[in-house]
Formats: structure tokens, sequence, C-alpha cells
């Protein structure tokens, strides 16, 4: 850089500024953690079920096909927002039979198109997983994705 | 090779570039199903395939952290190794935890939090033999002489140690998760990562160039004050979506556009340092190597970075193969080239012989190197044309993926260009060296 930068100055700016910038980005992400338990997030909603419908969609690695929020795999459709694509809005209980359905159903089998293994869900277990996606369906993400498509 | 110990290094660079040709031949298994979705539909899903991929990829840059620390320790801190032995056990349960887990995976065993699949007891093997690592070049460290090189390097590594812990930490709140999720993954390749990066190019560079060692740390801390300074606040590009406060788009935004200088400093700074050494190093392949890592990473990590970084184009284009393009070529280029160059460069001192193979080493480079980019080009159309249909005017998505054939088998094509560089490159390191650079180059004294 320019000549009048020592070597000994440059590694105290290094030093200096990586902390600066190290304590605002810790205090930037308090906020943003008391942000989502209170604001952002449904807290009280996030009941057994939707925990342990958490631990379903990690045990069966889901993230590594699907996406959530936008990231995963990217190889089968976003699931933050199936919810809503399913029409659980309006209509809960159709919604979480479809899915059920849909996810009991798997592998299609079907020549040329992309297989979703058959996961040996529980009917616990299994509730507890769309109980976890329409839990994520809730949180208040800034509108993202722009359409329903995911 | 100065010091007996340095030699540690080389069963690090093998497991290394096993695992290396492993994570490929996931990656053209995973890049099969693309095309033909069938494909082993029954014996391995594709989440199985794209875990293995990732995870190898991780783990066998790590060994070659460690495999680099422990080569340049020694001529850094004028100090042999602190315990030798210690770095053997250090790489057997490291090597171990990283197969079990490999193992594992084709049987379903992993959590499930994506590139943080290893079970438990994994991740505490894993901690361990790491903490091993930094015991012993630490100990090697303090021993010896502290030079901008060392010292940056272990900051890197150490700070990697720190926020590998936000590992063990899985909320059951998603949007809290996935917080901190990203105090693992991006701080390490978009933070300290970077301070790895930039300590080992200094390192080739100081070697091969002969430039004054005042002048390139300097530029080194320089550097890695940008890095970090533009890096930590950058990671707010991930906090958009995910249920964190709107002030993130700005401040994502700004934050992780100036990721770019870092990069681009890096080229500037690799170039510069070529051009204005006077030492004419034998291994031109490591040279290329060191001169082609910060370019592609530049390209990669920066330019496809900040292609899809601003939060309002982020808003269409995230979570689509646009991220796939950068993922492959930030990764090819910062992390990948930079261990296949320290290892061109080593090799010929730990097997004590003259540069060797420098032409097949060389064909390597551009081939792989050609082959990542234009996996990156095809994957960057697709993420366009994905991002339209699916984004913009709100097709289905399975819909919009059956438009992208074409893309997905050029992308298979690179794969298996990138395949053929790499057996070209793994027989360079490791096959007989018979093609010693002639004597005509500049004198052996030149080399350290």
């Amino acid at each position: 850089m320019t000549e009048g930068l020592t070597k000994a100055a440059a590694r105290n700016i290094f030093y200096g500024g990586s902390l600066f910038f190290f304590l605002l980005f810790t205090a930037l992400t308090a906020h943003s953690h008391w942000y989502m338990v209170n604001t952002s997030t449904d807290s009280e909603g996030l009941t057994d079920s939707v925990e342990l419908g958490k631990h379903v969609w990690e045990e069966n690695m889901c993230i590594n096909c699907h996406s959530i929020m936008g990231e995963g795999a990217y190889f089968a459709p976003e699931l933050a927002n199936v919810w809503e694509r399913y029409g659980g809005h309006d209509n809960p209980e159709g919604a979480r039979m479809a899915l059920t359905a849909w996810m009991r159903a798997q592998p299609t089998g079907a020549e040329g198109r992309r297989q979703m293994p058959y996961f040996d869900l529980s009917d616990e277990e299994m509730n507890a997983l769309i109980d976890f996606l329409k839990w994520t369906d809730s949180i208040d993400d800034q509108d993202w994705p722009p359409h329903p498509a995911g | 090779m100065k010091y007996e110990t340095q030699k540690v290094a080389q069963p690090f660079f093998m497991v290394a570039m096993a695992l290396f040709a492993l994570q490929i031949v996931f990656g053209l298994l995973a890049a099969t199903v693309y095309i033909a979705p069938n494909f082993m539909a029954d014996l391995m899903p594709f989440n199985i395939m794209r875990v293995s991929h990732t995870n190898l990829l991780i783990v066998w840059l790590l060994l070659g952290f460690m495999g680099a620390t422990y080569y340049l320790m020694p001529e850094e801190a004028e100090q042999e190794i602190h315990s030798p032995g210690l770095a053997y056990l250090q790489l057997g349960i490291f090597a171990f935890a990283g197969a079990a887990a490999l193992v594992g995976y084709q049987f379903g065993i992993h959590e499930g939090r994506e590139f943080l699949e290893q079970p438990f007891w994994i991740k505490v093997l894993i901690t361990i033999s790491y903490l091993m690592f930094l015991f012993n070049t630490s100990m090697t460290l303090l021993k010896g002489r502290k030079t901008a090189i060392n010292l940056v390097l272990m900051l890197g590594l150490w700070l990697a140690a720190v926020f590998w812990l936000f590992a063990f930490y899985n909320p059951s709140n998603l949007a809290v998760d996935k917080l901190y999720w990203w105090w693992v993954v991006h701080l390490w390749v978009e933070g300290v990562w970077e301070l790895i990066m930039a300590s080992l190019l200094g390192y080739l560079l100081i070697k091969m160039s002969g430039v004054d060692r005042e002048v390139i740390e300097k530029w080194l801390y320089v550097i890695v004050g940008l890095s970090l300074f533009s890096g930590l606040l950058g990671t707010g590009h991930h906090y958009y979506w995910i249920g964190a406060p709107s002030y993130w788009q700005p401040i994502g935004s700004i934050f992780s556009t100036l990721e770019v200088i870092p990069f681009f400093a890096m080229v500037v700074f690799a170039f510069y340092m070529f051009w204005k050494g006077s030492r004419n190093h034998p291994n031109k392949a490591a040279m290329l190597w060191a001169l082609g890592c910060p370019t592609i990473a530049f390209f990669g990590a920066g330019v496809w970075g900040f292609m899809h970084t601003l939060s309002f184009i982020n808003y269409y284009t995230h979570g689509t193969q646009v991220t796939a393009a950068h993922g492959h070529l930030a990764f090819y280029g910062a992390y990948v080239m930079l261990i296949l160059g320290i290892i061109t460069y080593a090799m010929p001192q730990l097997r004590r012989v003259q540069p060797y193979n420098q032409v097949l080493n060389m064909w390597g480079f551009w081939i792989m190197t050609s082959a990542m980019c234009f996996m990156t080009f095809t994957l960057t159309f697709a993420g366009v044309v994905q991002t339209h249909l699916q984004r913009v005017l709100g097709m289905n998505y399975m819909e919009v993926q059956s438009q992208l054939d074409l893309f997905y088998v050029m992308r298979l094509g690179s794969g298996v260009a990138v395949t053929l560089a790499a057996v070209m490159l793994l027989y360079s390191f490791f096959g007989p060296s018979r093609e010693q650079v002639p004597a005509t180059s500049k004198p052996l004294t030149a080399a350290e």
C-alpha cells in the first residue's frame, strides 16, 4: 500500500479493526437473537411437536435435497413455504392430509422424475414434521420467497 | 527441506488427496442423478451423495491446512515440530473420524444440519484431533521465531476452532439455529479461512518470488484486515430471509460488496510480487498455482459472490443454481487451488528431488481450472433461467427444473474433465519423478 504504512501500523490496524467489527457483529447478532425469539418467530407456538418435527427433519437429512428458507441442496423444492403452497392457510386439515399422502406415496418410481425416498415415519413423527413445516411457514422472513412456488 | 520434521506433512497431503479423489467421485454420482434421476435411486439417495461430496471437501481441506502448517512452521519458526508423534496420532484420529462419518452416512447415520451432519461423537473426535494439532503447532511457534506468516496462520486456525464450537449448539427455534449456524459456516469460509489462505499465499510468494519479507508481511496484514473488516458484518447477506431484522439488508449488502476488495488485493499482491521478484524459482507449476489461486478466488468468491449478494437481487436469486455456481468456483479458487499449490510446492522437497512432472502438473492446472470455470458458467445460466421462471414468473419448481437439463448435462461433462485433471495431478504429485526440471534452470541455491 502507501509507502508511509509500516508493518507494525498495518498489524495494529488489523487487530484493532477486527476486534471493533467483531464486537459490533456480536452485538447485532445478540439483538437479532432477541428479535427472532420475541418478534419474527412464534415462540409460544414452538410446541414439543414442532421441536420433534425439527428432529425428524434432521434425522432424515431432508436438507441435502430440499432447501428451507433458501438454504440446502436445491435439488428438491423449497419447504419453508410448503404449508402455504398446499393451501394450509385456508384449509389446514386438507394440507396436512395432502402432505402426509404425498410423503407416504414416495418413491413414485416415475421414469425421468427425481425420486424422493420412502421415509418410515410414525403418525406422530409425520404430524410433528408437518407441525414444524407449518411453524416455519409462520416465520416473518421479509416476505421471502417472492412466489408461493418457492 | 531444511528441517527433518517437515516430513510429517506428507501423509497429511496423501490422505487429503485420497479424500479429494473420493469427493470428485460423489460429485460425479450426484451430477449424474441430475440428468438421470432414477440412477442409483434405490441404492444411494441423492442426499447421501450430496452430504458425502460436501463433507469430504471440508475434511480434506482441513487436512490440507494441517499438512501445510506442519510443512511451513519449522521453516518459519526455525524450529523442529514440537512432537512428530503427536502429529501422526492426530492425523490418525482425524482420518478415522472422517472415514467413520463417510461410512456412517451410507447407512443413514448422521445429524441433519447442512455441512454439520457428523454425528456428535465424530464432532468430538474432530475437536480432539484439531486441538492436538493446535497444541503441537502452537508449541512449535512459541519456542521459535514469530513472523507475520505464522502468527496470522495460527490466528486463523485458532479462530476456526473457536467458531467450530457453534456446531454443538442446535436450538429448537429454526431461525435462531440458522443465525448461529452461519457463525460456523460463514465465519469460516468468508472470515478466518481467509487468514489461512492469505498467510499460505504469502509464504509461497516469499519462497518463490524472493521479494523482501517485510514487504510481503505488511501486505498480508492489510489483506487480512480487509477480509475481517468486510467479512464479519458481511455475514449479514445470509441474514436477509431467515427471520432476522431488516437492517441486515443494507448492512449485508454494503459489507459483502466490500468482501470483493480483499480478494482483489490478493490478486494484485500475488502478481505484483511475481513481477517484482528477482528469484527465478524452478518450480514453475507451484508459481502457476500461486497466481491462479487468488485469480480464480477473485472471480469465484468475489465476482460471483457480488453478483447475487445485494439484498434486492438476492431476494430473487437466493437458493437457486446461482448459489451453486458461486459455491463451486469460490471453494475451488480460494481453497482447493491453495492446497493443490502448496502440495505442488512441497512434494518435490519432501521427496528430496528437483521439481518434477511440471508439464503434467500444469496440464492438470489448466484442464481442472477451465473445467471448473465451465461448470460455473453452466450453473450460472441454469440459475438465471431458474430465477426468471420460478422467482419472477412464479412457475412450479419441478417444471422449471425440467427446463434446465441441457445445463446439467454440460455440468456433468465438465465434472468428467475435472476427474481427468485430478488423475493427472495425483500422478504428478505421487507418481515417479521422471521429468525433473533440467539443470539449465536457475541454480538450486535460489530454492529454499
